[in-house]
This record gives structure tokens, C-alpha cells and sequence, in this order.
């Protein structure tokens, strides 16, 4: 649905007249439009309160959980640098890859199912995107008054009293994005040290630069850009659409009942005047984050925030009239009566699929083995002969010890022939490290059976016989014995 | 690059740029015929069997964006070499970029470097975060030949026991790294004949307490002080200073597995040897090679052979 250009007041003026033919006139159309910034009305409600309280939870746990220390380290520290994500008990490593991109898949797959099932929820209720523009305009709102205070503010000319203003609105944004940026540069370096050498102004260099940017971009993102990044940039705005289908829950507007849209007294008896419920007082298009009208039908511009269902609901009591001439409801219930039918095949597929792939995630992540180790043959030979008669390979034995604690190992092999094993039979490896060690196979070789024979490296955690790795290798001897 | 290739490719990028900043602007506004009803939502104009566009404006800072990265690109050419053979007004180049981060990388370690290139072998050998520095560079470095951890293989000396060709000091080590070796066996073929080459392996075999022939080896015993005496000494020790083998400790650098061991001395007598070490000293600065020489140090230390 199209806005109407900012500039179409103008037109008639900009309009060129042509004195040859008088109906020929021809005006002339802008195609880029600067947005006309949006006055958000707020309105209590339930709606309102029900974002509240899906957003405390995450903006605390946003800004709490890089405080949060477990054996002596942040509990949720991606490293970059020693390139491993701590995630509570959990460390992955750059080999563990494939979880973090299957975290993605289900995490795109548990959005695509929620909008089946009840559209675009998320944005509404839990993007960042709409929160922290929700903080931002709850500042503007605490300085400037409420939205006919802002429009007529921004309208006046500058004065001391304006000035105060908006330098306290752009203040506290400013201090909001520090603390949203700090935080996130925390998740990366730890914030302990971070906060402090912020505070003695002793910050590093990549820290400092992201720290920045992020601040920038927070400010930027709530504060200038809002519903455009929703409008113009956001690509699941674009493409929710296909997710939709007759009985998904959308914020709508009944048309049936409220038509014909006209104002009148509370006393009045809108049947008399052939009008319906609506009384076109464009409340909720005032509070509508986006600046759209509900009431044009579903619209991809529409959040899902059910702010303009809460003001709706404020009139129709005002009117006694009953609540819900804009709510959550789907296409069918409005237009054939029907009940929200929620087994249904598309929401079911889209469930059962997002259940398996996290069982499957799940159970990966629990049975992954926090060990991992590489035999590598020597390059340089396939086999030496030592003196007493023996034919020696050699191996790299390289452990990698992914648990979050140290750990002794003791190494071993299995094979079909009675190999000598000359290296060390325990190690210590300490959390975090890997260590390579040099270890020899031995066989007499009056005892060669095989010429080319698989070789197993069992390693084992000493006090944890569940925490094992193994790897086949190959033992390479001569063909022809020796006299 | 010619010049005709580099003004060929300034040109057309500035064309590029040029034209698509002409394209943006021609296409800002259009002129629509008829007045507007009101209320009406404005067209383009563009109609299609009988389909009209509706006018849905883009927001203006996209707009801006096309301009930012028009300019942006500007600036960048200005600064970068991107024009032909134009080097930029910042001089970078890839190669000055990877060779700062050399140095920055050496200059990190210089710091370990010298303290290690001032602590003695000895010291270093027993020191764990010398050694994995070392053994790291000798896996780089040597292992090709070596073998992992040193254990050497056919033709290349075992480093793990305590059996030198050249001497198992650190300076010696420090020597063979830094300056290589040629180790030159001659080849007795000729001077010996068949027989001769028979019964001065078996003299060797019998030096290290192997399975031999008497009556040959007693024949080889005065082939031997004749000719391989002057290097090999008297009873068989070898020769340091000539990186001439140990005869006596059944440890044998060319022995060939799908041969006999007896096979493979008579070879080396008859065909004669020809063992190089190559010199690092050019290629491996000292500090590096001081590490290697105490990971190497170590392996004779810690790692006896049985």
C-alpha cells in the first residue's frame, strides 16, 4: 500500500500549465521521498504491557549474561582471537562449525514456523530492531512530551528551550548506544576489562573501533533510520509473505463491521446514521510504529505490534461497543466465520520438521566429545629398519584437549599384529592446548604378516573413560623378508 | 601494463562511474501528463497492455547512497591503484602490505628470539617452551629428511641417538645446521674387485659383533688397513672431523629394508656414498637455528636408543 508522497501537497503548484491545450497539463513526480518522520501516540494496553514483558527478560539477559563468570572466565565469551565460543559448559571449537551454522538453520526455521503460525510476531515482539526504537522513543517521549508536543516542538524554530531538549534526547541515546555497544563488543572481549579500560580511557584499538560502530550504528538504527531499515532493508519484511497462508493469525481490521467509518456521539445509534463501529478517529494510525492504516488490509509494512488494536479496543469502550474491531485473527475467521484451526497440515509439517532438527541438534552438541586427535604417518618414509631387526614407522600423534578442564590421557593401539608401542603411554594436555608427540610402532619383522595393516590410536581420558577418540592409521612394512 | 591497456581501463571505468551517476540523476523525476484528481494515487505514466505503474517512491537516503558510493569509489581509485598503472596516492601494494605484516609478526618475535639466542644450549634443551619452538621448526625444517622427532630414515642420519656423524656437541650441531655437510664415502669397486668388496663387508660386519665369514673377513682385515683405515681408524671408530662412521655400533645410515644388511654395506663399499646436508645458514636466520640445534640437543639427551 502506497503512502502518499510527502510532496503531493506541493504539487498543484509545481504543476506546469500548458497554455496549448488546457487540459494537458503535466506535473511532475519526485521518485525518491524523504520519509516524513513518525509521531508514535502511546497508548496503554494489552499489547503494550505484553512487549514489555517479552522484552525485559531479553534486553536483561542482554545486558547481564557477559557479567556472568563460571570457572574463572566469562560465561558466554566468543574469542576471537584463540578462535573459541564459550557458551556456559560448552566450548566449540573452529571444527564445530556445523553447529553454529545448524544453530542458524533452526533458529531461520523456528521463525519461519512462528510466522505460520502467528505472522509477524517477532518483529512486533522481539526484534531489536523495534525494541531498542521503542527505548528511543520512550526518551523522546519522557524530554519532548507526547506526539502533539514532538510535532509541535520539531516545528518551532530553535530556542533554549528546544535546544535543552533535544540536546537531553540526544544525550541519553548516545549513553543507551555506549552501554548497547559496549555490551556487545563484551560478548568478544572479556567486559570486565573491557568497562574498566573504557573508563581510564585505555581501551585498545579494535575494541575501540567496534565499540564505536556499534554505538554509531545502535544510535543510527533507533534513532534516525527506525521503520526504514523494517521498510527497505530488513529481507524477512520481504519474503514473510510466503510463510502466510488463510489461518494465520494477523493483526486485522473487520471491515464488515466496521464500515461505513464515521464520527458520532457516544449516544447516537450508529444504525440510524448507517454508519458501523469505526469511528475514523485514526487512532491507530497514530500509534502505528510504521505509519501504516490498518484498516487498508494486511499490509507487508505491518509489524505485528497489536499497538493499534490496543487503541482501537480504548474506543470501542469509550463507545461501549465491544472490544475487537482491529485484533488477531486470521482471513478465514474474518471473511467465512470460521474458528483459529491450529492442526493443520502446513503448521503441523512446519513443527515437526523444527522438533527433529533441534532433537538432532541436540543430541549432536550432547554426544559430542570434547577430544580430538590426528595421527599423521612421517612423509619422508614409509618404514625404516632398526638394528635387532625391526621395522619401524613412525607417527605425529596430536591431541587437542576441547574439554574446559585439564586432563591426562593414556594413549593406545589396536592391531592384528603384535606392534611395539615406543612412545609415551600417558600425557597431560591442559584445557584449551594440543600436544604432538613422536610415537613409534615397532615389529620384528620375522613376525610381518601384513604388509600394509590398519593401526588404531585409542586415546582416553584417564579419569573419564567416556571421553575417547580414535583414529585409524597404517603400518607399513616390507614385502620381502629379509635372511 | 601498455599504456594503451591502462588508458583503456581508466576510461572505461570512468565511464562507468560517470554514466551510472547520470543514469541516477536522469531518472530522479519523471513528467507525468494530466492533472490530478484529488485524493488520486499519482502514476508513473508507464503503462503496459493496459497494466499502470503506481508512483512508489523510494525512500530519498537511497538515493544518497548511490551518490556515497559513486563518491566513494572516486576517492578509493585516487587513493588505491585501480587506473591502469596509476599507483595511488597512498603507495600500497600488496606486497608492502604482506611484508608489514612480516615485520610486525618478527618483531613480536625477536623479543623471544633474543632472550633465547642468549641462553645457552644446554639451558634451552631443558627449558619445554624452547623445545616446542624448536621441534616446531625442526618439523618445518628438517623433518622432510629426519623424519618426525628426528628418527632419521635411509641415507639420513638418526638425530635421536647418541651416535654422531660429525659430533653430538651443541657447537658441532650448530655447525652441521649453519654450514651443512658433505659426507664422501668413495666408491672401492674398482680398486678391490668382487672378492675384495665380499671380504671387507664381512670385516665390517664382524666389527659390530654380526654374523660373518671367518676366512673373508680375515682376507678383508688387510684390505681394510689399506684402504679405509685413514678415515674409519684402526679399529673401525670412525672419524669425526671427517664425518666418517662409527663402524662398531651396528647403527647404519644406508640400509635399504627390501636388501640385506650385508647386501647394502657391500654396496656402500663398492659404489661408495655420496651424504649431503645442505647449509641453512642462509636460510634459517641464527636465532632459529640456535632452536633447532637445541631441540636436536635435547632428542640425544632424553632420547637414548635401547
Amino acid at each position: 500500500m502506497d503512502k502518499m508522497p510527502s510532496s503531493l501537497p506541493s504539487q498543484p503548484e509545481s504543476a506546469k500549465p500548458q497554455a496549448a491545450s488546457a487540459n494537458e497539463a503535466i506535473h511532475v513526480l519526485n521518485l525518491y521521498q524523504t520519509a516524513d518522520k513518525i509521531y508514535t501516540r502511546s497508548l496503554e494496553g494489552f499489547y503494550r504491557s505484553l512487549r514489555r514483558w517479552t522484552w525485559i527478560p531479553m534486553l536483561a539477559s542482554y545486558f547481564l549474561i557477559p557479567w556472568l563468570n563460571i570457572d574463572g572466565r566469562q560465561a558466554v565469551w566468543f574469542d576471537l582471537a584463540e578462535r573459541k565460543f564459550h557458551i556456559f559448559w560448552l566450548t566449540l571449537w573452529p571444527q564445530d562449525l556445523p553447529f553454529l551454522a545448524a544453530l542458524l538453520i533452526i533458529s531461520a526455521f523456528g521463525l519461519f514456523t512462528i510466522t505460520n503460525l502467528a505472522g509477524r510476531v517477532w518483529c512486533g515482539f522481539s526484534c531489536p530492531q523495534t525494541v531498542w526504537t521503542s527505548i528511543f522513543i520512550a526518551v523522546e517521549e519522557w524530554f519532548e512530551g507526547d506526539r502533539n508536543k514532538r510535532i509541535k516542538l520539531d516545528a518551532q524554530p530553535w530556542s533554549v528551550n528546544k535546544l535543552a531538549r533535544k540536546s537531553a534526547v540526544q544525550l541519553c541515546w548516545l549513553l543507551i548506544s555506549l552501554a548497547t555497544g559496549l555490551t556487545f563488543v563484551g560478548y568478544f572481549n572479556p567486559i570486565r576489562e573491557l568497562v574498566p579500560d573504557l573508563l581510564q580511557l585505555t581501551i585498545g584499538g579494535a575494541a575501540l573501533f567496534w565499540l564505536l560502530l556499534f554505538t554509531a550504528l545502535t544510535w543510527a538504527n533507533a534513532g534516525l533510520m527506525r521503520e526504514q531499515i523494517c521498510l527497505y532493508v530488513c529481507p524477512y519484511a520481504r519474503f514473510q509473505s510466503v510463510m502466510f497462508d488463510s489461518d494465520t493469525l494477523i493483526v486485522s481490521y473487520d471491515k464488515a463491521r466496521g464500515e461505513q467509518r464515521g464520527s458520532r456521539k457516544v449516544n447516537q445509534d450508529p444504525g440510524q446514521l448507517g454508519l458501523g463501529d469505526c469511528v475514523d478517529c485514526t487512532l491507530c494510525v497514530q500509534v502505528c510504529p510504521t505509519g501504516i492504516d490498518i484498516r487498508d488490509g494486511l499490509q507487508y509494512e505491518c509489524i505485528s505490534c497489536g499497538l493499534c488494536i490496543d487503541a482501537c479496543n480504548t474506543v470501542m469502550d469509550k463507545m461501549h461497543y465491544p472490544a475487537g474491531l482491529i485484533s488477531f485473527t486470521t482471513e478465514n475467521s474474518l471473511e467465512k466465520g470460521t474458528r483459529f484451526r491450529l492442526l493443520r497440515p502446513r503448521l503441523l509439517a512446519y513443527f515437526a520438521v523444527l522438533v527433529l532438527m533441534c532433537s538432532v541438534f541436540v543430541y549432536e552438541i550432547g554426544s559430542r566429545v570434547a577430544l580430538e586427535i590426528d595421527v599423521v604417518r612421517d612423509r619422508n618414509m614409509l618404514y625404516r629398519v632398526t638394528e635387532g631387526g625391526f621395522v619401524e614407522n613412525s607417527y605425529k600423534l596430536k591431541i587437542n584437549n576441547m574439554d574446559q578442564r585439564d586432563h591426562q590421557y593414556s594413549i593406545s593401539i589396536t592391531s592384528d599384529q603384535e606392534l611395539i608401542y615406543r612412545g609415551q603411554s600417558e600425557v597431560g594436555v591442559a584445557e584449551g592446548e594440543a600436544v604432538e608427540m613422536l610415537v613409534r610402532l615397532l615389529l620384528p619383522i620375522d613376525q610381518i604378516t601384513e604388509t600394509n595393516g590398519d593401526v588404531e590410536f585409542v586415546v582416553t581420558a584417564t579419569t573419564e573413560p567416556a571421553l575417547q577418540n580414535s583414529e585409524i592409521s597404517r603400518f607399513i612394512a616390507p614385502l620381502k623378508n629379509r635372511d | 601494463m601498455s599504456d594503451f591497456w591502462s588508458i583503456w581501463i581508466s576510461v572505461i571505468t570512468f565511464v562507468v562511474i560517470l554514466g551510472s551517476v547520470w543514469l541516477l540523476m536522469a531518472n530522479r523525476k519523471t513528467e507525468v501528463k494530466g492533472d490530478l484528481a484529488e485524493g488520486e494515487i499519482p502514476k508513473t505514466g508507464h503503462a503496459y497492455d493496459g497494466i499502470e505503474e503506481y508512483d512508489n517512491p523510494l525512500p530519498a537516503w537511497w538515493f544518497w547512497m548511490f551518490i556515497a558510493s559513486a563518491v566513494f569509489s572516486l576517492v578509493y581509485l585516487l587513493l588505491y591503484p585501480g587506473l591502469g598503472n596509476y599507483k595511488g596516492l597512498l603507495g600500497w601494494t600488496q606486497e608492502s602490505q604482506w611484508q608489514e605484516r612480516v615485520d610486525s609478526a618478527n618483531r613480536v618475535l625477536d623479543e623471544q628470539y633474543k632472550i633465547y639466542a642468549a641462553t645457552a644450549i644446554d639451558d634451552l634443551a631443558a627449558d619445554p617452551a624452547a623445545l616446542r619452538m624448536g621441534r616446531r621448526l625442526f618439523n618445518n625444517n628438517c623433518s622432510l629428511c629426519h623424519g618426525i622427532g628426528g628418527v632419521g630414515a635411509n641415507g639420513f642420519p638418526d638425530l635421536s641417538d647418541s651416535d654422531w656423524l660429525y659430533g653430538g656437541s651443541a657447537e658441532a650441531i650448530i655447525h652441521s645446521i649453519t654450514q651443512g655437510r658433505q659426507g664422501v664415502m668413495p666408491a672401492w669397486g674398482a680398486a678391490l674387485g668382487d672378492r675384495g668388496v665380499e671380504d671387507v663387508a664381512d670385516f665390517v660386519m664382524s666389527l659390530s659383533g654380526l654374523p660373518f665369514d671367518m676366512q673373508r673377513a680375515a682376507r678383508g682385515a688387510s684390505q681394510y688397513q689399506m684402504f679405509c683405515v685413514s678415515c674409519h681408524g684402526r679399529d673401525g671408530g670412525g672419524m669425526q672431523a671427517l664425518g666418517a662412521p662409527n663402524l662398531k655400533d651396528n647403527i647404519w645410515l644406508y640400509n635399504q629394508a627390501d636388501t640385506s644388511l650385508v647386501e647394502n654395506i657391500r654396496h656402500s663399499i663398492r659404489s661408495g656414498r655420496n651424504g649431503a646436508m645442505p647449509n641453512h645458514g642462509e636460510k634459517l636466520r641464527a636465532e632459529k637455528i640456535h632452536l633447532i640445534s637445541a631441540y636436536v640437543y635435547s632428542l640425544s639427551q632424553t632420547n637414548q636408543q635401547p
